[in-house]
């Protein structure tokens, strides 16, 4: 019994791991030659290994933007799968360098598990999808139907807020794998799936027997910013990853591709100059080569491209562009200068 | 003295070791939670759990706190785990009886399904179960009507239940919207997870029993049958109650597997103790604290399972076989 | 002729048995016809995605050309495949090494299995892990699928084997410490579900080391399975030794054995030979808990399998890789319940 109760005191006192080994994590990454990233076990369009077992998706090629501007090569990555659970504590321990994991950027994670996030690679939000055939044409009329829902996910109390917020009362059915959640849908045991919206599209174009049979109601429930994360108290490495993300939403606003990056280092346009390392400065307020943005947007690519390869109209998931468009297409991708 | 030192000395040796190792582990543990200014506390059971839980023994809305949805989690980990436990005993015994059996089919059937069940994971057999109940019902509006207020459908079975408000009367399930209201409802998940383990722990306390029976010395049959019993008679009154021995050390194993294997049911969603902890460590983010709180759980449990069995089994063991 | 005695003394001896076996047949023999309906006759054994694959079999068949597409990845996962022989021989020779460990004529001593195992697991770890004879690094983070599930139910066993038969020992033992100590970590490790066993191991190892020192999460899943495992083969060993009649015990003791000759010679044998069916449930389940390691983020077989079933052109195929996995458990398992079948058998006399 004394052994049973040191242990627990033991695992009480275990709450919460801090910020592990906050330190120069640029230096720990030039000196070993390899970014680390955390990613899914599998989540179409974000991160996924393919048939050769080689990781894809958009926040995999966050994490090789960042390869590429601090080492040169975006393929200088290693991947390492992380659960739902895991995700924070291996940031913390500081066995990732970055979390690119479809992670919501939310005040508590933060505030609480001492992380920063850097700017959103897809701003997502909770939507409901229904079966065209059950006549439901608002979220406001699902009172008391079943909901099929992912665990894990902060998908599940925004779905117990909505239904509070609006006096409506549901099932939740909770399961743990994405898979499982759309096999219980689609075969009918629930009357709405509610997921990131980005995940509805994908499932009804992927998984639905006929996607025409579904819809995605208007209402949005939460928003969902999802961001690449780091830990606190390391503000250059933060920093490489905060603007790594703005150098390929600055390329696509300038219109500087993987394909004309070459021709447009002769551009006489500033910004571009800047940005390319033909005015040089740049990279050294970073700590990194001056052909830091150079090399992502030539192995990588801009965020546009990278969004149309990995979820939008090139991909299987042909998500719009929605908010994820450039601001001056009316989305919310904007990059800070780089000057 | 030098015999009582002799006796003394190891042990003191042994639990040297134990202590210093625990010590050390915890040293490090304070140090590292110490550098990385760690904060705890179990003040969030007490917290709106603001999640809402699909299946309930015990009344409960999102507005209830952590600790009653806590509760919830337990209440069905307990009626799977029960009722689990009674009914794989029946049907491995049936199983383990039939695996002997006389007649070559049934023999070989039973043998058939022991070793398909047993050399699969449970967590594939779980998801097969799952998607059998689900896909082969109807939806909720062509439910089928098997007797009044009870239906089948894709929702589960309905089960008017009795109710007491407003004097006596049967609370009659009917459609209400989009689901079923009233009485009680046994969902896919539940009914997936029960047989799922029922058949899974099944085969392998049939394989137990079977052991247990051929370890009964076949001299004891024999003799059995030269008394004149009949076969039946000496397999009831004289191979099992001998076999129950060898049984149960490892049915114990098997009772708490079951109940610890009710865990999985997070991967089909019926909401018990894993399931719930899940939840509120995500929405929480206090993993370590749930965590533990679910494995003082479960280990209470299996210690009242073992409790229960083991004296049950001192009861049993023989004097001049057991030490 | 013999075959109708054979049937009547086997089959249909009596009303009850004659229905029995009428019942029961014609159950089986549906079944069976509807398996391979669906497995055979509708089935199509090659497609380029899901959607014509659907189309060729009209959702009644199996789309057996989802295996032929992913096998690789199901069976490998995250493995290089310009180095995937190396994870070919691994398996090959895991298979290779619990084969050869199985004949009885190598038991007379234990240098032979030793030997072999010492010799085995060293040639494995560089063929996964590489970096020396000109072989590329792969981390253990590739380490995915088939040789996954074999590597951690392997030496997750091996290293717990030791350790249970010091508790269970220990557990019966005449020293009042020693005995709480084993009654204390079995009930304890034994008490609560393998899951919350990895996640500990996975979560909070780190935090038991000395700052600085970081393992690798597959050691992690590998320290949590070798505890929880010692904990469940103690008890079952524990089973064996209380079947042992107290005569045994005595007569050692009055031929004058020491502890050390009298549990090595005299009881650890009957034990373990009593105890075998349930041994051998107690390694099958090593073999198919490996499929929890998902939640730890490794990729055993299952998961890969499960993985494989998400990709957009290949959505929702999940009974044939299922199947596919199941056959793989399946043959695996089945093959070592077969054995200790034989090896019951033959220790029975």
């Amino acid at each position: 019994m004394i052994k049973a109760t040191t242990l627990a005191v033991a695992l009480v006192m275990v709450a919460f791991a801090g910020p592990a080994l906050a330190g120069p994590t640029l230096d720990k990454v030039k000196k070993n030659g390899v970014v680390t990233c955390g990613v899914t076990t599998g989540l179409a369009g974000f991160s996924i290994p393919d048939r050769q077992g080689k990781y894809t998706g958009i926040d995999v090629d966050t994490c090789r933007a960042v390869a590429a501007a601090v080492l040169g090569d975006p393929d200088k990555t290693k991947y390492v799968p992380a659960t739902t659970q895991q995700r924070f504590t291996m940031l913390q321990s500081g066995e990732i360098d970055i979390l690119t994991r479809n992670t919501t950027w939310t005040l508590t994670r933060e505030g609480d598990l001492g992380f920063l996030f850097a700017p959103p690679n897809y701003y997502d939000g909770q939507g409901f999808m229904v079966a065209k055939k059950a006549g439901v044409k608002s979220a406001k009329e699902l009172d008391g139907a079943t909901v099929c829902v992912q665990s894990g996910t902060t998908t599940e109390s925004n779905l117990t807020d909505y239904f509070r917020a609006n006096k409506m009362t549901f099932k939740p059915l909770v399961i743990e794998r994405l898979d499982e959640v759309e096999n219980a849908f689609y075969s009918g045991r629930c009357d709405s799936f509610t997921a990131d919206r980005s995940g509805l599209a994908a499932s009804r174009a992927g998984k639905a027997p006929n996607p025409d049979d579904y819809v995605i109601l208007p209402e949005i429930a939460s928003k969902e910013p999802l961001a690449a994360v780091v830990r606190q108290g390391d503000d250059e490495w933060f920093e490489v990853v905060r603007w790594t993300m703005f150098a390929m939403i600055d390329a696509e606003e300038k219109g500087v591709t993987s394909q004309n990056v070459d021709e447009m280092k002769k551009s006489d346009d500033p910004e571009i100059q800047r940005m390319l390392g033909v005015k040089p400065g740049m990279g050294k307020s970073l700590h990194l080569g001056e052909d830091w943005a150079y090399t992502i947007i030539k192995r990588v690519g801009n965020y546009g491209e990278i969004f149309d390869r990995n979820v939008g109209k090139d991909s299987a998931l042909k998500l719009d562009r929605g908010l994820n468009a450039l601001w001056t297409q009316g989305g919310l991708m904007y990059g800070m200068p780089i000057r | 003295m030098t015999a009582k030192l002799r006796i003394l000395l190891p042990q003191l040796l042994v639990l040297a070791i134990v202590v210093g190792l625990g010590a050390y582990l915890i040293h490090n543990t304070l140090d590292n939670l110490a550098r990385q200014g760690v904060a705890t506390g179990f003040a969030y059971l007490d917290r709106e759990a603001a999640f809402e839980i699909g299946e309930k023994l015990i009344p409960y809305t999102s507005a209830d706190s952590y600790g009653r949805a806590l509760l919830v989690g337990l209440a069905n980990t307990l009626e799977v785990g029960v009722l689990g436990c009674i009914l794989a005993t029946i049907l491995g015994l049936i199983v383990g009886v039939a695996r002997m059996s006389r007649n070559w089919l049934i023999r070989h059937i039973a043998a058939l399904y022991i070793q398909a069940i047993r050399n699969v994971p449970l967590l594939l057999q779980l998801f097969v179960w799952w998607d059998l109940f689900r896909v082969s019902a109807p939806p909720p509006r062509q439910a089928w009507q098997i007797m009044p207020g009870f239906f089948l459908s894709n929702r589960g079975l309905t089960i008017p239940l009795p109710s007491f408000e407003g004097g006596f009367h049967w609370d009659i399930p009917h459609l209400a919207g989009f689901n079923f209201a009233g009485g009680h409802i046994v969902t896919p998940e539940f009914a997936a997870l029960l047989i799922g383990l029922v058949i899974y722990t099944a085969a392998f306390i049939a394989e137990i029993v079977r052991a247990g029976i051929e370890g009964v010395s076949k001299g004891q049959t024999e003799a059995a049958l030269a008394l004149g019993l009949k076969p039946r008679q000496a397999l009831f009154l004289i191979v099992l109650p001998q076999a129950r021995r060898i049984i149960l050390p490892p049915l114990i194993t098997d009772y708490q597997a079951l109940i610890k294997n009710s865990s999985l049911a997070v991967a089909i969603g019926f909401p018990e103790l894993m399931a719930i902890t899940n939840t509120t460590l995500n929405n929480t983010g206090q993993a370590i604290e749930a965590i533990s709180l679910m494995m003082i759980i479960y280990l209470g449990l299996s210690l009242i399972t073992s409790a229960l069995l083991n004296w049950y089994n001192a009861r049993l063991a023989l004097k001049g076989m057991a030490r | 002729m013999k075959a109708i005695a054979w049937a009547r003394a086997n089959l249909f001896n009596g009303v009850w048995n004659t229905i029995l076996t009428l019942v029961a047949g014609y159950l089986i023999a549906r079944g069976a016809w509807m398996a391979i309906d669906w497995g055979l006759i509708h089935a199509a054994w090659s497609a380029p995605d899901g959607r014509a694959c659907r189309a060729i079999t009209n959702d009644e068949g199996a789309c057996w050309a989802f295996i032929e597409q992913w096998y690789r990845f199901i069976l490998f996962g995250r493995f290089p495949p310009g180095e995937q022989w190396r994870a070919l021989i691994v398996v090959i020779l895991f298979i290779g090494m619990v084969v050869v460990s199985c004949d009885r004529r190598l038991w007379r001593s234990a240098w032979p299995i030793t030997a072999i195992w010492v010799v085995g697991l060293i040639v494995s770890f560089i063929l996964m892990h590489g970096g020396v004879l000109g072989l590329p690094v792969v981390t253990t983070d590739l380490w995915n699928g088939l040789p996954l599930t074999l590597f951690l139910s392997v030496i997750a066993l091996a290293g717990a084997f030791p350790l249970a038969i010091l508790l269970a020992l220990g557990r019966r033992s005449d020293y009042p410490i020693i005995r709480a100590l084993s009654v204390g970590y079995i009930e304890l490790v034994r008490g609560v579900p393998i899951i919350s066993i990895l996640f500990m191991a996975s979560v909070m190892l780190p935090l038991f080391l000395p700052a600085g020192v970081n393992i690798d999460n597959l050691i992690r899943a590998l320290v949590g399975l070798m505890l929880f495992y010692a904990a469940a083969l103690a008890e079952v060993i524990r089973g064996g030794l209380q079947a042992i009649p107290t005569g045994q015990y005595e007569a050692a003791d009055v031929l004058g054995l020491s502890f050390g000759q009298k549990t090595r010679l005299v009881v650890l044998p009957q034990a373990l030979s009593i105890t075998i069916p349930p041994l051998v449930n107690t390694f099958i389940a090593a073999f198919k808990d490996t499929t929890l390691v998902t939640i730890v983020g490794l990729f055993d077989l299952l998961t890969t399998a499960s993985n494989s079933i998400t990709d957009p052109q290949w959505r929702g195929f999940y009974v044939e890789a299922y199947v596919f996995v199941a056959a793989i458990y399946f043959v695996f398992c089945f093959s070592m319940s077969r054995y200790s079948r034989s090896l019951e058998r033959s220790t029975e006399r």
